[in-house]
This record gives C-alpha cells, structure tokens and sequence, in this order.
C-alpha cells in the first residue's frame, strides 16, 4: 500500500471524517424531517391565490372553474390516453394540477385533477371570494348580493356589507357558543350532579324527605334557568339568521348562503402581503386555539393541545414518585443480590415491550378490573354507565407512567449510584440516620438525574399513540378535562390527543385531500409542544444542576 | 480449616511478642480483643488498647494494615459494608458501643469523624456547619448562628468566610474545605473525633494549619488520627499506635515509639525500610 495512504489511516483521519458524516446524516435527517412539516404545514394557512380556468374539451365545449393550486405533477400521457383522454400523439408527458374547487354542496367534489394541455385560459381575478364555512367546506365564487330578511340590499358596495354583517354573525356566534358550552353546559352538569345525588340516596336506601325536597328545589330552580337561556338562545339564533349572501360560482350557478353558516370571507388576488400576513397570522392562530369542525378536517386543534398537555404533565406527577422511589429501594435498600440484579433486568426489559402491549394492559387492568371495582365501589348510582370504568385522561396517564417509568428508574439509579460514598460517609458520620442522609443529601444531589429521567419520560410519553387508543383517547371530546365545572379535574373524562389526531386526520379522514395540510400542521405542533415540554424540563434541570455544581470533581 | 489455624498461629505470635505495658491515667475508649472480618478475609487481629482522654493517639502503618478500619469500628462506619462483621468490645467511657441495641446515630453524633478528602455538602458554608445540628433538631435561627459562629472559629476558619457564610461551600479551597469539615463535626460537640489521613489531599501549608488546630482541638477533644506521614503523627500525637497486617504491633508515648521502638518491625517501619 501506499505509505501516505496508510499514514494517513494510522493518523485516524478517516475515522474522525466517518463520525463527522455520521453527525451530519443525522443532523441531515432531523433538519429534513422538520423542514418538511413545517413548510407543508405551515404553508396551509397562507392565503393562496385563486385561479379561474376556462377548460376547453375534446369536443370544444368550453367549462369555468375556480379553484386554488394544491398540487401538481407529471403523468406519462399514455397513462391519460388509456383513460380515455384525448392528449396530442407527440406529446409523452403531461403535468397536471390539483385544484381545490370548494362547492361540495353544488358540485359534489371539491378537488379536482386538471390536465395542462386543457387549459385555455388562466386568471386571477380580483373578485373571487373564498369563503370558510361551517359545513360543506370552502366556496369559492363571486359575490352577488347581501340579503337580510330575504331583501336585496340596495348599497354600492356589497363586499363592505358583507363584512360587516360577518362580524356582526361573529359576535352573536360566540354569544351563542358561550351560551351553549359554558352555561347550558354548566347547568346540564349540575343537573346530572343531582340525578346523581338522588340515586345516591335510593341505592343507600336513606330517604330522607327534607333532601329530597332540597333537589327538587335545586332542580326547579336550574330547570328555570334552563328555560330563560334556551329563550336567549332561540332569539339569538333567530337574529344570526338574519342575513345571508348570493354567490355566484365560476360555471355561473347562484347560490344562496345563511351568513350565519359562513366564519370567515377573503379575496386573495386582492390582498396585499401585508393583508396576507395578517389573515396568515390569524388562521394559524385559529388553528391553536378553535375547536376542531367537520369530522376534525377543518377548524382548529385546541383540545387535542389541550389534552396532550395535561396528560403529558399527569404523567410525569405520576410517574416521578414512583421511579424514585422504586430506585431509592433498589440502590439504597435492597440488599444487592440475584434478585436485584433480576429486578434491574425486568425494569430495563420492560423499556423494551411494544407500547400497545401497555394500551391492552391498561385496559385490561386499570379501565376494566380498578376501574370497574372503583365504579362499583364509589360511583354506584351512574351505573350502568362507567365513570371509571372506561377510558379516560387519568387511565391513559397512569399507563403512559407505566410505560415510562424505566426510564425514571435506571435514571435515578444512575443518579444514585454517582453521588460519591464519602458524601454519604459524611452526613451519616454526623449522626444522621440514612433516611435523614437521603433526604438531606443524597436525593437533592441526584435530582437533576431524576430530572432527565422525567425529561427522557416526556419525550416518550408525548409522542406515545398506539396505547391510548385503548385507554382513553377519542377522536372527538364533547368537553375538556379541565374546566370551570367543579371539581375542576375531571380525570375520568375522555380526551384528544394531537398523536391520536394525526392519525385520524391522516388515515380515517372522510376527506383526505382537505385534511392533509392539517395534518402536517398538527404534526408541527406536536413536535413543538414536545420540545417545549422537554425545554421546560432541561431548564429545571440545568437549575438543579447548578446548585449542586461542585459535585463533578 | 487451615486459614483459621493459621490466624491462630499469627495471633498467638502476636501475643507472643511483648506488647506495650502502658498505663493511662483517664480513658476514652478501649478496645479489647477486636477481630474484624470481610467476608472471611480478617482485617483486625485481636486488637486491644486504649485511647486517652483528651489527647491525641495516633494509628500508623502501611497501606492495608488495617488502621482506618480499626478507625471505621469507633464511629460503627463499617456497619455500611454487608460482609464486614466485628467481634470483640469497644467502650466509650465504659459503654459498649457494638452491641445490636446502641443507637448509631447517637454513637455518631458523640464520636465526629473527618474523612480523607474534604466532602463539604452541596450547600452553603453556613449550612454545612448547621446540618449537624438540624438533625437533632435544633432549628431556632439565633442559637444555629452562635453555634456556627462558635464551631467555625473553633476550627480556625471564622475570619476567612465570616463574610460569605452563604456562599457555596465549593468555592472553599483544598484546605479551607476540610477545616470546614472539622467545624461540622465540632459543631455538634462530639467526645471523639477520628480523622482519617486529614491532610493527605492537603498542600504543606494547609496541612500546617490543620495541625495546629489539631493542637489546639485536643484541649476539649479526644483525637484519634490515622496518618501515612510519620512526621505529622510525630508532631502531632501524643500516643502511637503501630499497625501490620491487621495486628497492633507497638503502642505507646509517640517519643517513645519514635525514638526507642521495642519491635523490630516497628523501627524498620519508622526508619523506612519498607512500608
């Protein structure tokens, strides 16, 4: 061989140029990964421009349509000519467009595959309207006229109406909505409270009149404010009615829309950027912070945000404990032995099981045995329908805990096992008890080891799908788990989940081509609540960490 | 079988050589027939002797010989190792302290300890000196203050960190770090205290300073130190004890062990001929 060659292995170079590419594919791969999420994620909420075409036909018949660009690709033209489509014999490929039409409702498709060569005429006209509603997903078509009570408004100018009478819907809608979830909703809970309560009183048998008597009173007395809100609610739903708009679609169909269906309206081509910016920054905002609508493909993702959180952070409160403690017994305790060494094994292994084994265990013991013995035991009167006996945010938390509480445990052991014996020595040297010593020194010195174990535990449990399907994940929660409701936590509610929502946005979605850009969007948003867990948790840890700086010498 | 006969053979030669006579006006501890296992490997041999009040004996010897084991015994440290067992009597102002129903934290609080290297706590100064006395539940803010004050000028470390008590007792130096140490165990006012090779991670001017606080300790103190520098325990100790191999060899007034040795190995040990 050739002396500089084997120079030049012998000096390690071409090892240290191999750990260098190692650092970069992975780097590569992770930059790649979010890069992708957030440009198609991100990319949804722009206010893209909006196109009418003329398409002219194999037979000259000339058909308009609207639609936003969403797509596009190249297909071999044999492929089109097979499928019946009449493409010029010299041409081999074809790029054709996706182009999301909207009008569902009129035209029973909202995306449509648009061939290049058809396309006679392409422009972007100022007056189209893109319109957000609460059903049927977007319309997109150009504004007639502005009715209230079924009148045309006689005013120049229509669009200037429309707005306004947008935001007046806006305004009784969240009026409606406070109304519907937060009172109606508070009233119904209290009145199930009650039902509740009495049953109680059946099943223990103690009939008591003057009780009885209090929660006929209490239920006359919600039953009265019951009615006085569904009257507020008639009315305002009556008002919101109001008003409604005549659009026109590209094919010059007319269509009458309730504006009380109607969230949101905007012209694109004629948006600044400064306007596009604005209306960016408030559907992205709308996204966070909305309810999801229409089977989870449009509106928002609050609760699974929401629901996530929670559990992420219930999780750790469980699973902290537990870990420390289970390895302060197995370090500290425990004489070290065959079954400790065969505790250390199981622990490390159970690292190792696929998370759905935890889902079924989960549901096997904790939602069907604990849970129905704790319904049987505490909840007598709701039976047959299960409190805890069925998933719910503290069955999904406690299995995640499950899930990772080896990590917890080999973390804190490792912490435990660094804290030098002469520490130890130390305070025990000075009449303390070990008990005293590990609660006075040696668990503060390895609370940041804790503290990575609860960061390695965050990360797993966040990204975590497949074992709360089984445990108390939902495609759709009527309520959130924490509200105004006493007492407040509601651990045996069911919850979403931004993991759970991927998936059935992705892959159980009525309308997938409408959802995909959401579910990039989500998963944007789930990484980043899992990096700002984990940086809530490393920034905790960094504090510890320098408290108990000298350690390391 | 063998092994045990041939620990007889030894100890019976140990007994056979003509051990210290001394006799002590005012004892603190004695030891009387110490034996000390590690699982079956034997670390003390019939260890007998007896520790003065108030004043400072010494435990010399070579790597191994047993002397911080003999050291761990008086404060029941070894009580942490599982396979270490003890046989035979320690007394503490006539109270066995190996016996299964002594209480360890109160044997520890009466007999202090100071380690090689210095191990402050990852608290402050003022917290260090203090963790001793919290756990015995002393917790009113003005008597921790003159306690603290009290057992940091008695090790000779008040002037130097009066004006930082609540900084971290890791930006100590070397030295300062185990006078520190010494503070956290006076503060408690124990009866004993054993340091173990003090100043062996300590530069000469720092091991001065623990010398001569060591001096000035033994007037309420009694001090059993465990050293590998036979100058310090010559400058230091009034009594030397010499260990090998797990038996006590010579015991005696440290001049007279320095300058007259009865053993042969002890003077071999002492002029250096191994070691």
């Amino acid at each position: 061989m050739n002396p500089g060659i084997r120079q030049w292995i012998a000096s390690g170079a071409p090892w240290v140029w191999l750990n260098a590419a190692a650092v970069s594919a992975c780097i590569l791969l992770v930059a790649g990964l979010l890069a992708l999420i957030a440009w198609r994620g991100l990319g949804h909420f722009w206010p893209a421009p909006v196109y009418e075409v003329v398409l002219t036909n194999d037979s000259g018949v000339n058909t308009t349509l609207a639609g936003i660009e969403r797509d596009a690709e190249v297909v071999p033209a044999e492929r089109l000519r097979e499928a019946g489509m009449a493409i010029d014999p010299d041409v081999d490929e074809v790029r054709r467009i996706l182009f999301k039409t909207g009008n569902r409702d009129v035209t029973g498709e909202d995306f449509v595959w648009i061939i290049e060569p058809a396309i006679a005429l392409k422009e972007r006209p100022n007056n189209l309207v893109v319109v957000e509603r609460t059903e049927w997903g977007a319309f997109i078509g150009r504004l007639i006229a502005v009715r209230e009570d079924g009148v045309t408004l006689a005013q120049s100018d229509a669009w200037q109406a429309f707005l306004e009478r947008l935001s007046r819907a806006d305004a009784l809608r969240v009026e409606i909505k406070q109304l519907e979830t937060d009172e109606i909703g508070s009233v119904n809970y209290q009145l199930e409270r009650l039902r509740l309560n009495e049953r109680r009183m059946e099943i223990d048998g103690a009939d008591d009149k003057a009780q009885r008597a209090d929660i006929e009173a209490e239920r006359e007395n919600l039953a009265a404010r019951y009615a006085s809100m569904e009257e507020a609610l008639i009315r305002l739903n009556e008002e919101i009615q109001r008003d409604s708009v005549v659009m026109r679609t590209a094919d010059g169909e007319e269509v009458e829309l309730p504006i009380s269906t109607i969230l949101d309206a905007w012209r694109p081509n004629d948006m600044n950027i400064a306007e596009k910016a604005g209306h960016y920054v408030h559907k992205a905002w709308g996204f966070v912070s909305d309810d999801p609508r229409e089977a989870n493909t449009e509106g928002g993702i609050f609760p699974a945000i929401y629901g996530t959180i929670l559990m992420v952070l219930l999780m750790s409160v469980l699973v902290t404990p537990l870990g420390v403690i289970a390895a302060v017994y197995l370090k500290e305790y425990a004489k070290q032995g065959l079954l400790t060494r065969t505790i250390r094994i199981a622990v490390n292994n159970l690292a190792g099981v696929p998370s759905i084994v935890y889902g079924v265990f989960g549901l096997g013991f904790f939602v069907y045995t604990l849970g129905g013995s704790l319904d049987r035991l505490f909840f007598p009167e709701a039976l047959p329908s299960p409190t805890f006996g069925t998933g719910g945010l503290f069955w999904a938390s406690l299995t995640l805990a499950l899930l990772t509480l080896p990590v917890v445990i080999v973390s804190t052991e490792e912490g435990l096992a660094r804290i030098p014996r002469t520490i130890r020595e130390g305070s025990l040297a000075l009449g303390a008890t070990r008990w005293e010593t590990l609660w006075q020194t040696v668990l503060p010195m390895a609370s940041p080891a804790i503290m990575t174990g609860m960061i390695l535990a965050v990360a797993r449990a966040a990204g975590e799908v497949a074992p709360l399907m089984l445990v108390g994940v939902v495609k759709l929660a009527p309520s959130l788990p924490l509200d105004g409701n006493y007492p407040f936590l509601h651990p045996e509610r069911k919850f979403m989940h931004l993991g759970f929502h991927i998936y059935d946005v992705g892959f159980q979605s009525p309308n997938v081509e409408a959802a995909r850009p959401l579910v990039y969007a989500t998963a944007l948003l789930l990484v980043i609540v899992t990096i700002l867990l984990n940086l809530l948790a490393i920034r905790i840890r960094n504090r510890l960490r320098e408290k108990y700086r000298g350690l390391e010498i | 079988m063998s092994e045990a006969m041939n620990s007889q053979a030894q100890s019976a030669e140990a007994e056979s050589v003509i051990h210290p006579d001394l006799t002590l006006d005012d004892v603190a501890v004695q030891v009387d027939d110490l034996d000390l296992w590690y699982d079956t490997n034997q670390a003390l041999k019939k260890v007998s002797l007896d520790i003065a009040e108030k004043k400072v004996t010494a435990f010399i010897g070579p790597s191994g010989c047993g002397k911080s084991t003999l050291l761990r015994c008086f404060n029941r440290l070894n009580d942490l190792i599982d396979i270490c067992r003890v046989e035979g009597e320690i007394k503490l102002h006539g109270q066995n302290l190996l016996g299964p129903d002594v209480d360890v934290a109160e044997l520890r609080r009466r007999v202090g300890m100071v380690f090689q290297k210095p191990n402050p706590f990852p608290k402050s100064i003022y917290e260090n000196v203090a963790y001793g006395l919290r756990i015995q539940g002393m917790n009113k803010r003005r008597q921790l203050d003159e306690t603290v004050e009290w057992a940091l000028r008695g090790a000779a470390l008040w002037d130097e960190v009066k004006d930082r008590l609540n900084d971290t007792a890791f930006g100590l130096s070397g030295g300062q770090q185990q006078r520190l140490v010494i503070a956290r165990a006076i503060a408690v006012q124990p009866e004993v205290i054993l340091l173990d090779e003090p100043c062996s991670a300590l530069d000469p001017i720092s091991t001065l300073k623990v010398e001569e606080l060591i001096n000035e300790l033994k007037r309420d103190y009694t001090i059993i130190i465990v050293t590998h520098n036979m100058q310090q325990a010559a400058r230091v100790s009034d009594y030397t004890a010499f260990m090998y191999l797990g038996e006590l060899i010579e015991f005696g007034e440290t001049d007279q062990v320095f300058t007259n040795p009865r053993m042969k190995r002890t003077e071999d040990y002492i002029t250096g001929r191994y070691g």
